[in-house]
């Protein structure tokens, strides 16, 4: 039924809508100027004014993912019309692919961004696992001191995490967790992990126990019931732990740069490292951030009917 | 054949003691109502003999076999929440198979038992949709066919109704007695509702405060209370309930109501039957439709004035004075034309229970 509006209200509408664009404009930018950076030619790139139309490229792609060097004189013609379509895009910029034999020599991106991949999918999926279990203990049974524990869970938050980097990397150091992939991955998990019991401890609670009791009398066990009547409706909630704790993950800069240098060294203190001496490569940086983003960015597209529903929908009648 | 036996069973919660020595023998395909007031341990005892609650102390028998340690699963018996809890994640069909495929029947024999099912209880064309998409009454359609479908040994319900509107909780009450006739299952069923106690139960057990007050049929229940709460507790409108004084004449004895001038006659056997305790600390009970209004004087009739009335639509309940006391009476729609009328009173002997004031305790008196 549509509603009678005054024209006060209309005004305040329009001043809404045009809020929300301003709003959306003002997060949306650095995502565009990141994105757009990305595909500039290298001296567009620092123009000022900024340059807003241009004709897009990948090179700044094909440089992220190769070794290159300066090249000391040009070219020679007939090298040059030999290479494929993305080496000349390197001879064009003044530098050669450096190549072990016919073999093009990658640059260490792909494997900065592998790790970060191992180390934000495992430590998500434990910290996830982990808080869901946590979480219906917590919203099941009866605990002693089930508030004083809770607390304790969350204070372990309360801390800015980099206070403890230096006893950190010295106890890693000690048992050899420097540098490892599952060094990482336990740090973040325990980030993560005070986070997702409290976030799961609330979609829990909002499942009501009817569920598992009807399980329960229909033959189940608590385990049979917990895995085929309460994951399922918890799903909404364990999607939008995930994607938090996914993020958090991903983009962890101070104990990656701490706590890693070469083996398990993760996207985001690489990338800046790329920023070397001399005349810093915004559009190889740009790519690579843009690339960065997008894991994330399809992670949570993928889950946005689950983020979006509601925990349950009208199956109990209270 | 499924006979379920409760034996001295004792529940607490912390220091509340919620279930007082409860023993209760149940026969073979008996509908059987536990009725009370919320917390007064009905749904604690459905749920102890469903196992989702441990018991303190006592045995819980099924078919003589003590079940008090087994794990809910391993009991047999099927339940149907007041909440419903279809599982809003399956369709129909698998909200009824569910109890089924716990058992690894194979798929066949669970289509054929689910649509089997459906067909008795008049549901086999939402078989495909989500709960979500049910009305209350087919959501509780499915819920009592989740139950029956693996054929247990008792049906447990918890407020199966209470959750639907009026019309439809009389529809359904039908239903679920309809299904009860033609499955013939051991049922045990809660409700704080007499209504639906009186229309279901082959036999109420009426708990109050953890305790048994009185088990019996309906009828026994109605006619012959066991005590004040059962008395007050059942029927509807509310059984009249009043300090009365007794006092015998030559052939008849007289009960006092309120220091109200002559009191109401009764047969003079009323006091043999009292067994001196006319003397003081007696109680009567007597429903509306046992006090008796006609407009004009008659012999044993009492002078009284009408009140409030309370028109029902089939009859009127009309709020007498006797005395400092108030009767209410049940009358033919519009009898007594409005307040401050003056009619005339008797209590019909047959319908008046007396109770031992301070225990509460029916005396058994019938005349």
């Amino acid at each position: 039924m549509a509603a009678v509006r005054t024209s006060s209200e209309v005004a305040l509408n329009r001043a809404a809508i045009v809020a929300v664009l301003v709003a959306t404009l003002i997060f949306l930018a650095p995502i565009y100027w990141i994105a757009s950076t990305a595909f500039k030619p290298k001296e567009l790139a620092v123009s000022v004014p900024p340059t807003v139309l241009f004709q897009p490229e990948v090179t700044p792609f094909i440089r992220l993912f190769t070794k290159r060097v300066q090249m000391q004189k040009p070219v020679e013609p007939q090298v040059y019309e030999a290479a494929p379509w993305w080496e000349k895009r390197i001879y064009d910029g003044g530098e050669r692919v450096l190549k072990v034999g016919k073999d093009v020599q990658l640059s260490q991106y792909p494997n900065r961004f592998m790790n970060s991949l191992i180390v934000a999918v495992i430590s998500t999926v434990l910290a996830v696992g982990m808080g869901t279990f946590t979480a219906y203990g917590f919203s099941r049974f009866k605990i002693a001191g089930e508030a004083d524990l809770l607390f304790f869970i969350l204070s372990t938050r309360m801390l800015p995490p980099v206070v403890v980097a230096i006893p950190m990397f010295l106890m890693y150091r000690m048992v050899g967790l420097n540098d490892s992939h599952i060094g990482l991955i336990i740090l973040y998990v325990a980030f993560n992990l005070s986070f997702s019991v409290w976030l799961m401890k609330g979609f829990m609670d909002e499942i009501p126990k009817e569920y598992e009791e009807a399980a329960l009398v229909d033959g189940y066990t608590r385990m049979q019931a917990f895995f085929k009547i309460v994951l399922p409706e918890a799903a909404t909630g364990i999607a939008a732990t995930a994607v938090f704790c996914f993020i958090t993950a991903w983009n962890e800069y101070a104990f990656a740069l701490i706590m890693t240098n070469r083996r398990a060294q993760t996207a985001p203190p690489f990338i800046p490292s790329q920023i070397g001496s001399g005349l810093p490569d915004w559009t190889t940086i740009a790519a690579g951030t843009f690339l960065f983003l997008l894991p994330v960015a399809i992670f949570t597209f993928l889950l946005r009917n689950h983020l979006l529903r509601g925990v349950t929908f009208g199956a109990i009648r209270k | 054949m499924t006979q379920i036996e409760l034996r001295g069973i004792e529940k607490f919660f912390g220091a509340v003691q919620v279930i007082h020595n409860l023993n209760l023998a149940i026969a073979d395909n008996e509908f059987i109502v536990l009725l009370g007031q919320s917390g007064c341990g009905k749904t604690t005892t459905l749920r102890a003999i469903a196992g989702l609650e441990t018991i303190d102390k006592g045995d819980i028998l099924i078919d003589g076999k003590a079940v008090q340690h087994l794990k809910a699963a391993d009991r047999d018996i099927a339940m149907v929440f007041q909440s419903f809890s279809l599982y809003p994640h399956m369709n129909v069909f698998e909200n009824i198979a569910f109890p089924l495929r716990a058992t690894r029947m194979g798929s066949g024999e669970v289509d054929k038992a689910v649509r089997e099912v459906a067909r008795v209880l008049r549901i086999s064309d939402l078989l495909e949709k989500k709960p979500s998409a049910l009305s209350g009454g087919d959501m509780q359609r499915v819920a009592i066919g989740r139950a029956l479908v693996r054929r247990p040994k008792a049906m447990l319900m918890d407020e199966p109704i209470g959750a639907l509107d009026a019309k439809l909780r009389e529809e359904m009450r039908a239903e679920i007695k309809r299904l009860h006739v033609k499955q013939g299952s051991t049922t045990i069923y809660v409700t704080h509702d007499q209504i639906e106690a009186m229309s279901l139960a082959d036999r109420i057990v009426i708990m109050h405060e953890g305790f048994i007050q009185q088990v019996g049929t309906p009828d026994d229940v109605y006619s012959r209370p066991a005590n004040l709460f059962v008395a007050q507790f059942v029927g509807s409108p509310v059984m009249n309930i009043v300090e009365a004084g007794v006092a015998g004449e030559a052939n008849a004895a007289r009960v006092s109501i309120g220091e109200a001038p002559g009191g109401f006659e009764f047969p003079r056997e009323l006091l043999s039957k009292l067994n001196g305790h006319s003397s003081g600390g007696l109680t009567l009970g007597i429903r509306p439709e046992g006090v008796l209004v006609r407009r004009e004087a008659a012999p044993g009739y009492m002078p009284v004035e009408a009140q409030i009335i309370e028109p029902l639509g089939s009859f009127d309940i009309v709020d007498l004075k006797v005395g400092s006391k108030m009767l209410r009476a049940r009358t033919k729609a519009g009898y007594v034309s409005g307040p401050g009328e003056k009619v005339h009173a008797r209590i019909d002997p047959e319908q008046a229970h007396f109770f031992d004031t301070a225990s509460g305790k029916s005396l058994g008196v019938r005349l």
